[in-house]
């Protein structure tokens, strides 16, 4: 048993590179996203389905709704209660949900997903910036 | 340790059991994963809805005059689908263009046929047929054809570019995005998606018009040369057309059944 320091020091040493990304990003957290609500998307107080659900699950959602409009061909989501909505990413989302920085990204960036819808449907479809 | 054949089976029935037993526990924790559950959506058409069995279309040839009669037509339908403008003629992207009439209908040309048909073009569009070659050649079902209404649908999503269904249409109605298309629309409409590179593109028969109750838009801007309707319905405009008229279909001889004839 001579080598024991040896082993120790390389011990400590392999730990040390291991951990290293911890210590590299300590106290470096990116804050929680705050994605913001437009005034219509406030005054509508809920989306097509309760926020909770819509925050976890609108890709699954949205992914129902593009096999249902593309190849079932029915473009209408009725809800629980109810209420009628066109299955549009750009005409119905982002009705209401114009601001997409302020809003989709934000959280997209801080979960480091990187939807691709965007390379097709139109990001703001009135126009507005 | 002592081992014997004894305590060797005594330990693997034991294990056994117990494993059963264990089975009930371990489904319940692979089950209960609760991400991942889409609803069940309800959803449905919307009301204005065209419906129709078969959709299919007639082009009457004796209206055109010219090119000019064409330009319209194309404009309408490449304005609304954000159909780009290429200069590469390689690249190109088209729904609905003209070609002559020996292109159009090889092999039913002769020297001496009505001289009107050797310098009239004709519009030329995917034929939508009834049992569509694109759609066997499809490795990933993103072109299909819509068994409810015959149209023959792209599903952009899907589309991993492989071109097979490009090599497989008998009537070059497809053109593939080698580039990015969005540079090059000249006026986007922007409550109609573009698509990106690397997808294959063609005409839809205005699928999106005709969940609202629209006709096509080359349709509308045709002034008559192109009719819409159900082929499936022995009372529609274009059943009515075809009891009347003489009309021709693309190499019929392949066995493709087009649903676009035209007047000739």
């Amino acid at each position: 048993m001579n080598d024991r320091g040896k082993i120790i020091a390389g011990l400590a040493i392999f730990i040390a590179i291991v951990t290293l990304p911890f210590w590299f990003n300590m106290g470096k957290a990116a804050p929680v996203p705050d994605p913001k609500l437009t005034a219509k998307a406030k005054a509508a107080k809920e989306c097509v389905e309760s926020t909770a659900y819509m925050r976890a699950e609108h890709m699954q959602l949205l992914d129902v709704w593009r096999d249902t409009v593309v190849r079932d061909a029915k473009r209408v989501y009725v809800t629980e209660k109810g209420k009628e909505y066109m299955m549009s990413l750009s005409n119905t989302c982002l009705d209401c949900h114009s601001n997409k920085t302020e809003f989709c990204d934000r959280c997209h960036d801080y979960a480091s997903a990187r939807p691709y819808c965007w390379d097709c449907h139109i990001d703001n479809p009135k126009g507005e910036n | 340790m002592d081992s014997s054949r004894r305590t060797f089976l005594k330990i693997a029935g034991v294990a056994a059991v117990t494993g059963w037993g264990a089975r009930p526990v371990l489904d319940s924790f692979a089950s209960s994963g609760g991400h991942g559950e889409a609803v069940e959506p309800e959803a449905k058409k919307t009301g204005e809805a065209l419906i129709g069995k078969h959709w299919g279309m007639v082009v009457d040839t004796t209206q055109i005059e010219s090119i000019d009669d064409l330009e319209p037509i194309f404009e309408a339908c490449h304005k609304l689908h954000n159909v780009p403008v290429l200069k590469n003629k390689r690249h190109r992207i088209m729904w609905i263009w003209e070609d002559e009439y020996e292109h159009v209908f090889p092999g039913q040309e002769s020297p001496y046929m009505v001289e009107r048909l050797h310098k009239t073009p004709l519009p030329v569009l995917c034929n939508h047929c009834e049992n569509p070659p694109c759609v066997r050649a499809c490795p990933t079902k993103a072109t299909f054809k819509r068994e409810s209404d015959g149209i023959v649908m792209m599903d952009f999503h899907r589309c991993i570019g492989c071109r097979f269904c490009m090599a497989a249409c008998p009537f070059g109605a497809r053109s593939f995005n080698f580039r990015d298309p969005r540079p090059f629309i000249e006026e986007i409409n922007r409550e109609f998606p573009t698509r990106m590179k690397g997808v294959v593109e063609k005409c839809n028969f205005c699928a999106e018009r005709l969940a609202v109750g629209k006709m096509p838009a080359c349709v509308e801007a045709s002034n008559g040369i192109l009719t819409f309707g159900d082929l499936g319905d022995p009372e529609s405009e274009v059943r009515e057309l075809l009891r009347e008229h003489f009309t021709i279909r693309r190499k019929q001889e392949l066995g493709t059944e087009p649903s676009v004839y035209y007047i000739v």
